[in-house]
């Protein structure tokens, strides 16, 4: 069973969304992503600075099976992006809402992240798919 | 296994079996307008008797001359034991296996390539193989533009320079990606790109540099000043390099003050023969922070669960047949049998060994074109050559090449097609594998047809009887 915690938003490609204090967003993939793909050796990131479109394809997540584009949640300018990925991919499997985090987005708009799932609605898609 | 083609009787069955009338029928969801067409140039089927008689008319059409033709493919010594050892049955197949580590030597084989060609290059991971050299290139400008993370642009810089088959293959392959080469023009008297011709781009946000070394006339580039050019500017550099060359001049890995960023180029001197043109294989290297924009495919050494070592194919996730649209290219193959050959040919010459076939090559040409310099005749460009070199005449050259065709031999490369501008010029090649006999028959024959056309008058006197 995957984790869902109570304090984010969902995309329907399996992001998350966390709104920080000085008004930027955090994203990764969640914890179900993460289970899906395995065991992940390699994170592409955006570069900072970079404008994203929403669901606009400006990540890469390698596993040993496979590798899957990561969507931009929402619209706006990365910020920051988690460098430590580089040397520990692997932190996206152990502690996908924490450590595993993707990158730092400053939203053109912060009402975007109300149209993204609540956790109950992302536990029910992931339920049914 | 036995290769058993459908009868008439199985297609019949299998048509009715599944409902439909005709085989065409299959394929009606293809617009016809999309449709290649058909095959009418291709002749009805010839029994075993007729085909062994026509090819062996072709081979004898074949006058095997003596060639002086380099352009981009390279007449080497290739040691018999290269092409007996790759026509054994173990590895007599173009093809890269499908249940690929169930073919242990074959990954080794292709590992043990990938290691002597980083070693040649001096770069970091090199990947199985490409078809050729121009498609090689082609790939490397689609890898550059993904790879530069500091360019957002779609241009490249390419020399005329650059040999001319490699640009018009690789604008045939990325034109239509929005992907736009621009062309740089290469010095009159030197022959290589100069850091001027550059300066005019400095500061514009271009993808990568194309740097040939030796260019397509044998000329040498001024190659660490192009590739700090390049990265000071934040412009990726593409070598394509001569292999035999690098054994001898500075290797990509090697240039300017941080290497060359990809480096591609013709595999065909390494133990490959002329053949009329093919096949060839393409090879490319590539920094270690590159190797997940690298096409194709690569082999890696691990250990098995119980510690023993093997190989396997590595990285695939990036690959056509896993990420779809979304691979890194579309191709997922390598040139297996020629890669056997040239990493059997390396083995063989070990890297003194094809130090000794550049120097050789070199002596050679610079040798050839010393004698063939005279009045008429001398060297177009200025610049130090590799083991080929452009000389031009005031002369016509048709007229002074025709009686060297007759005599069967191939004088060289006439770039008047190619290289309008550069008037009546010839490139000339000569390899390890030429003597000074040959080099002297080349001379003497080329002497005289200057002598026909510079002759005033005509002595000849009308037979009186």
């Amino acid at each position: 069973m995957s984790e869902v915690p109570g304090d984010l938003r969902y995309s329907n490609s399996h992001e998350w969304v966390r709104v920080n204090e000085d008004g930027t967003v955090t994203t990764g993939i969640s914890d179900h992503a993460q289970e899906q793909l395995g065991d992940l050796v390699f994170v592409e990131l955006p570069e900072v600075d970079h404008e994203v479109e929403a669901e606009e394809a400006c990540a890469v997540v390698e596993s040993v099976k496979a590798a899957s584009d990561v969507y931009a949640p929402i619209a706006g300018t990365v910020v920051e992006v988690n460098e430590e990925l580089a040397d520990a991919p692997e932190a996206v499997n152990q502690d996908p809402y924490g450590a595993g985090w993707l990158m730092r987005i400053q939203p053109s708009s912060v009402d975007d992240v109300d149209r993204l799932m609540s956790p109950e609605e992302y536990q029910e898609y992931i339920e049914s798919e | 296994m036995p290769f058993v083609p459908h009868t008439e009787d199985d297609i019949r069955d299998m048509l009715k079996t599944i409902g439909v009338p005709a085989i065409e029928d299959l394929f009606d969801e293809i617009p016809q307008h999309l449709r290649g067409g058909k095959l009418e140039g291709i002749p009805e089927g010839m029994t075993e008797q007729e085909i062994t008689r026509l090819m062996h008319e072709r081979a004898a059409k074949d006058g095997q001359p003596l060639c002086f033709i380099g352009a981009g493919a390279y007449e080497h010594h290739v040691p018999a034991a290269v092409w007996e050892l790759v026509t054994r049955g173990e590895f007599y197949s173009a093809y890269t296996p499908y249940q690929a580590e169930a073919s242990q030597g074959t990954l080794q084989l292709v590992y043990e390539f990938q290691t002597m060609m980083t070693e040649l290059m001096a770069m970091d991971v090199s990947n199985a193989s490409l078809y050729d050299g121009a498609s090689a290139l082609a790939e490397a400008v689609l890898m550059a533009i993904r790879a530069n993370r500091k360019s957002k642009s779609r241009r490249i810089l390419i020399p005329t320079s650059v040999h001319p088959a490699y640009r018009a293959t690789t604008r045939t392959i990325v034109t239509n990606q929005g992907i736009e080469l621009v062309e740089v023009p290469f010095d009159n008297e030197g022959g290589h790109v100069t850091l001027d011709s550059l300066e005019a781009y400095s500061g514009e946000d271009i993808a990568a540099l194309v740097i040939a070394q030796p260019n397509f006339f044998g000329v040498l580039e001024d190659v660490d000043a192009l590739t700090d050019w390049a990265h000071a500017n934040g412009v990726m550099v593409i070598a394509v390099a001569n292999p035999v060359a690098a054994a001898l001049l500075k290797p990509p890995g090697q240039w300017g003050e941080t290497g060359a960023d990809i480096a591609v180029g013709e595999g065909q001197p390494l133990g490959v023969p002329l053949s009329s043109g093919g096949p060839y294989f393409g090879f490319m290297c590539a920094r270690q922070t590159f190797v997940r924009q690298m096409p194709g495919r690569i082999v890696g050494r691990t250990v098995d669960r119980d510690g023993r070592e093997g190989f396997t194919l590595t990285l695939q996730a990036r690959e056509q047949h896993i990420r779809r649209s979304k691979a890194t290219s579309n191709i997922c193959t390598n040139q297996g049998l020629l890669v056997t050959a040239a990493t059997i040919h390396m083995s063989l010459l070990g890297a003194e060994g094809l130090r000794r076939v550049a120097l050789a090559s070199h002596a050679n040409t610079r040798k050839l074109v010393d004698k063939l310099s005279n009045e008429y005749i001398r060297p177009r460009f200025s610049r130090p050559f590799f083991h080929e070199a452009v000389l031009t005449t005031d002369l016509s050259l048709k007229r002074l090449l025709r009686p060297l065709y007759a005599h069967n031999l191939q004088p060289g490369y006439v770039l008047t097609d190619d290289y309008p501008e550069l008037g009546e010029s010839l490139l000339v090649c000569a390899t390890e594998t030429k003597t000074d006999a040959d080099l002297d028959r080349f001379v003497d024959h080329l002497g005289r047809a200057i002598e026909k056309q510079t002759t005033t008058g005509c002595p000849v006197q009308p037979k009186m009887a």
